[in-house]
């Protein structure tokens, strides 16, 4: 190392605005985006997982012939239709919430998060950086669902703009909330090796009781009730909204889509998420 | 205008529960200073650099680390640090290569990564997943990490375990240099002599207590260093400490004749230090079990650096 390239004072002032937060978040993202797709197991069970569960409902079930269908068997929609959606609201909570909870407890688990709370790094960057990840590897996942539909399964997706329009924002508020509940759960694990076992468990409850692998509607009420209170099972109801013909909307349980329901419910889980992010986020344990 | 010292540290104290880990600790390290906390295992090494980096906080007493209190420290104030954590282990999915270009974005000066690489002598290990690097070159990685930044100050805290004998003067060799460009380094060890290649000064430290700092050749107090003749006569060894060892075994000799097994020893680096780590953990009752004598640096080298 040469002297010429001191620690010169004159190097300083540097600026730490806005402008840094934000470039540093993009760098943040191709960063994240990266490590993610490097590490096998996540891979498959937060990004595949999905995409092959829709593979094996649309094989398995297509014998019980379309849904909806006519009693001479006629009309209706594929099992593959029926069940993108719901694959879809899956992708979401596993790619948002799933995948960063963990994440993020194993980051600081393994002394991640220590080592970047000793650089100069901020906070926000770190989370755009999050963001970005989980946007750009769940945009990929929706894609390959509905490209797993449409070619190998003869999907129709919609055609309507307004269907399109649905779609995008449930899509966008569904993932934004996942993802910072995510970063909120990311606390519950007391160690990085107990991270997976702590947050998969309940969530994949969660999914068998939001409507995305068994109908909504064969469950008891009580359990709808309390499937309510949760924000997955609005994003699906989200997602058939957009997705599914409107004559299914006389099969929800309130026998309409309620998209005011899923906005409100979903908001509601944003906010809470963000409080408790802002509250409970910490680099590391003071004393660890 | 004369700059305040890199590090103030004022009667610090730490407390886990009940168990005091650093107990009253003083010291000040100037700026451009190389500054070695040396002492053995639990003595509180990384307790107190861990309160300096702003890691942990304190139970009591001052500190102020570059002007500022390290609990309140900003984006500005990490930028001029540099630290390298006695324990990191990472999922290690990126390439070296990517790790520090990553890092030195962070910095708003941040030295040039072909430059680091070489300075701690991982090149051709550039394109290497961290995760699949040995114990030793993961931590160079580490070293690299905090000095990546181009810190005022750098921490290092055992910056050499794992390190095989070359490693470890490439490492000396690279904290030199960083010292000749300015760099202020606090470096913690229990290997004394690495404290004594590199350091400016060292506080010896054991049992949260600081038991002494200086330079390491002028460690210990005065009757620490005085010579010892030993000799053995009819009654079994026998040992007196003299600051005059050449008219004390003039006269021995003239009183005796010849005596059995004569030495004059003048006591060593390493024995006035171990002799005072000792005398301190003696003094506070040491109840936590042997304190480790610091390995023997040539063992320990030979033992654990093979792999990197
Ligand atoms: N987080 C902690 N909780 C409880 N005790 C701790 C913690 N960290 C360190 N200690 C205790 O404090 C003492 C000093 O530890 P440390 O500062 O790590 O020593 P050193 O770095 O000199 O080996 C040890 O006895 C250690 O067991
Ligand atoms: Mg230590």
């Amino acid at each position: 190392m040469s002297a010429a390239t001191s620690t010169a004072p004159a190097a300083r002032p540097a600026r730490f605005g806005l402008g840094r937060t934000l470039r540093l978040g993009a760098a943040r993202v191709v960063y994240e985006t990266r490590v993610y797709f490097r590490a096998g197991d996540t891979v498959f069970f937060t990004f595949l997982f999905p995409v092959v569960l829709l593979g094996i409902f649309s094989v398995a079930f297509q014998g019980m012939g379309n849904v909806g269908a006519n009693p001479d068997g006629s009309g209706g929609i594929s099992q593959a239709s029926y069940y993108l959606p719901g694959m879809i609201a899956a992708g979401i909570l596993l790619s948002g919430m799933q995948n960063l909870g963990v994440d993020i407890a194993m980051e600081r688990g393994d002394g991640t998060l220590k080592r970047l709370a000793g650089t100069p790094l901020p906070v926000m960057s770190y989370f755009i950086g999050k963001m970005g990840q989980v946007l750009v590897t769940s945009v990929a996942q929706v894609i390959i669902l509905m490209l797993l539909a449409k070619l190998a399964f003869g999907v129709e997706l919609p055609s309507e703009p307004e269907k399109w329009l649905t779609f995008l924002w449930v899509y966008l508020l569904g993932i934004v909330t996942a993802a910072v509940l995510g970063i909120a759960i990311s606390r519950l694990p007391r160690s990085g090796k107990s991270a997976a076992a702590v947050i998969i468990p309940p969530l994949l409850i969660l999914q068998f009781i939001s409507g995305v692998y068994l109908s909504f509607s064969l469950l008891p009420e009580w359990l709808q009730t309390v499937a309510s209170v949760f924000p997955l099972k609005w994003i699906a109801q989200g997602m058939r909204a957009a997705l599914l013909p409107d004559s299914f909307a006389s099969a929800e349980a309130g026998g309409t889509w309620d998209l005011a329901g899923v906005a409100i419910v979903l908001g509601i889980w944003l906010v809470v998420g963000l409080v408790v992010c802002r509250l409970t986020f910490r680099w590391i344990r003071k004393d660890s | 205008m004369t700059l305040s010292p890199a590090v103030r540290v004022q009667e610090l104290r730490k407390s886990y529960g009940h168990f005091t880990a650093v107990d009253g600790v003083s010291f000040e390290i100037e700026r451009g200073e190389t500054f070695a906390l040396l002492g053995p295992n639990g003595a509180g090494k990384s307790t107190t650099v861990e309160i300096l980096e702003g890691y942990r906080e304190r139970s009591g007493g001052e500190v102020e680390v570059l002007g500022a209190d390290p609990r309140h420290a900003t984006l500005e104030w990490k930028a001029r640090i540099g630290i390298v954590l006695q324990q990191t282990g990472e999922s290690g999915n990126v390439t070296v290569r990517e790790q520090l270009t990553h890092f030195a974005a962070l910095y708003p000066n941040p030295r040039p990564v072909d430059e680091v690489l070489s300075a701690v002598g991982l090149d051709d290990k550039a394109k290497t997943r961290i995760k699949a690097l040995s114990g030793g070159q993961r931590r160079r990685v580490d070293v690299a990490l905090g000095v990546i930044g181009r810190p005022e100050l750098l921490f290092l805290d055992e910056p050499t375990t794992g390190f095989d004998p070359e490693a470890r003067r490439q490492f000396w060799e690279l904290i030199r240099s960083l010292s000749r460009e300015g760099t202020t380094i606090v470096l913690t060890t229990h290997y004394l002599d690495e404290a004594a290649q590199l350091s400016d000064r060292a506080a010896v430290i054991a049992g949260g207590r600081l038991i002494d700092i200086g330079p390491v050749g002028e460690l210990g107090t005065a009757d620490a260093r005085v010579p010892i003749v030993r000799w053995r006569d009819s009654g079994g060894p026998r040992q007196e400490r003299t600051t005059e060892p050449g008219r004390f075994v003039a006269d021995l000799v003239a009183r005796e004749g010849e005596v059995a097994e004569l030495e004059v020893i003048r006591p060593s680096l390493e024995d006035i230090y171990l002799g005072l780590v000792e005398a301190a953990e003696t003094a506070a009752g040491e109840t936590r079990g042997p304190a480790g004598k610091p390995d023997d640096p040539i063992d320990a080298i030979s033992t654990k650096g093979a792999r990197s």
